[in-house]
């Protein structure tokens, strides 16, 4: 039997990035960070693991640092959160570009202003567009094992991949979590070759110039393998299944099979909608939450099939997209749902900002609001929940 | 409709757009940007080989006689050997003339 430990999940996601074997550690910790890092460099101090680690000046070098080791082959490892990811900005976008398989714990904290160092989506939301692939975690097993998956899948496909773990909320908690048998392990995550790298025996340039004539040609081969990342994320899904029996798809269900009304959320909070179904269900209710595991790239026809024949589904956002016709979420969902014949009504709330609790008691009077949509079209494209009038 | 503009189809380039074959940016033709090409008078060439050490694109190769002339498929016309000669003998001539 594989034996559980407890763990804060932050250090059991850094033991699980030093289990993958990594070359290159890049970060540089500064408020609002987590022990992810912290613990990997005392492992590297102690002996434990054999990686190199670089302190580096800033997180927009963090990144920098691994889009350099990555481009000579080596696998890296970095973790940031909030206003650290916005400081890497820049270099997200080259890291995908140059299609490098870098792995980061993103750790989902608000960005300021106002000042802020607690949970929510909105630093994960900025960047949702910079060509990586992103995976949410809800609990600390599953942070573990998306850890795993990135690098199988961020080495096969040439991307980078971030792993989506809410802070605090997961980051600082602790958790029972097993770790996957190191012989496992190798097998499943063989050492990294990588074709074309920077190597003075073979000279290649990576970086160049898109002049018109080639940028939009390069823009539509990155699409495309990003695209084409999906069936390689299944697939390391299920073989993973297979090593491990714990089951991982792009888009998860709870209860969905006679829903009329859902929730749909992704991170750590689906955890309470979940509790909040059992409530409403030992009522009679008929409610169900649909997860989304896999937001890039968005698995439209898994979520559509999830969604099975709701009638209405609320959208749980957990960052807020100025100016837009609803939150992140809600504006990929109307999209997906424009492309298929279903249209149930789509509630988008906007809640949990900034650390602010959304209890399971929260989520019983959000289905309960969902309900009331069946019969009385929402007034707003979306409304931040909970809000204090 | 505007005609298909691409050097090379989407299928057919490297993961990330790298570049394979080292060195290749020799094949990449910089002169076509050009306003004013260098022009140089013989007469007053004393063949000190300023241009040659100056030129930033490294245009600049000796011909048999000795003379230094430019490679105008790589020159950008920026001007630096006309400015520089110490006699003269290169002139900026508009590229229309």
């Amino acid at each position: 039997m594989t034996k559980k430990f407890a763990k804060e999940v932050s250090i059991a996601v850094a033991e699980a990035v030093a289990q993958c074997k990594v070359d290159v550690i890049s970060a540089y910790p500064i408020t609002p960070q987590t022990h992810i890092v912290e613990h990997l460099a005392e492992l590297v101090n102690n002996g434990e693991l054999d990686a190199e680690y670089i302190p580096v000046e800033s997180e927009h070098a963090a990144m920098s640092a691994c889009i350099g080791a990555a481009a000579t082959g080596a696998r890296t490892f970095t973790s940031t959160s909030a206003q650290g990811l916005l400081l890497m900005y820049e270099t997200l976008f080259i890291a995908s570009g140059m299609r490098l398989p870098i792995v980061m714990a993103l750790v989902n904290r608000s960005v300021s202003a106002p000042i802020s160092i607690w949970n929510d989506h909105s630093d994960v939301m900025s960047m949702r567009d910079a060509g990586w692939i992103h995976f949410f975690a809800e609990n600390g097993q599953q942070a573990v094992d998306l850890i795993y998956h990135a690098y199988k899948v961020a080495e096969k496909t040439l991307l980078p991949v971030a792993v989506n773990i809410d802070g605090f909320i997961l980051s600082h908690v602790v958790e029972p979590v097993t770790f996957l048998d190191q012989n496992l392990l190798d097998k499943y995550l063989p050492p990294l070759k990588i074709k074309y790298k920077l190597d003075p025996k073979n000279p290649i340039t990576i970086g160049a110039i898109g002049v018109p004539e080639i940028y939009t040609e390069a823009k539509k081969a990155q699409d495309e393998a990003l695209k084409a990342s999906y069936k390689i994320i299944l697939q390391a899904w299920k073989d993973f299944e297979k090593l491990t029996g714990r089951k991982y798809l792009p888009v998860e269900t709870y209860q969905m099979e006679d829903a009329e009304v859902a929730i749909v959320i992704m991170g750590s909070l689906a955890e309470n909608a979940m509790n909040a179904v059992d409530i409403l269900r030992a009522k009679g209710k008929k409610v169900g939450v649909v997860r989304i595991r896999l937001w890039r790239p968005f698995p439209t026809k898994d979520f559509l099939k999830a969604i099975g024949k709701v009638k209405t589904l609320c959208v749980v956002d957990r960052a807020v997209s100025h100016g837009a016709t609803g939150g992140p979420v809600g504006i990929e969902v109307r999209s997906a749902l424009y492309q298929s014949n279903k249209r149930p009504r789509v509630l988008n709330l906007i809640a949990g900002l900034s650390g602010r609790d959304v209890t399971k008691e929260d989520f019983v009077e959000i289905f309960e609001k969902t309900f009331e949509t069946l019969t009385k079209k929402p007034t707003t494209p979306y409304e931040i929940y909970g809000v204090k009038e | 409709m505007p005609k298909d503009q691409g050097l090379i189809s989407w299928k057919e380039l490297a993961p990330g757009m790298y570049i394979l074959e080292p060195g290749n940016s020799k094949k990449f033709k910089t002169g076509d940007w050009r306003a004013f090409r260098p022009v140089l008078d013989k007469d007053k060439c004393i063949k000190c080989g300023m241009c040659y050490i100056l030129c930033p694109d490294i245009c600049y190769q000796q011909d048999q006689d000795g003379f230094f002339i430019c490679n105008l498929f790589y020159c950008k016309g920026c001007g630096i050997c006309a400015a520089n000669c110490p006699k003269k003998a290169i002139t900026m001539v508009l590229e229309e003339e």
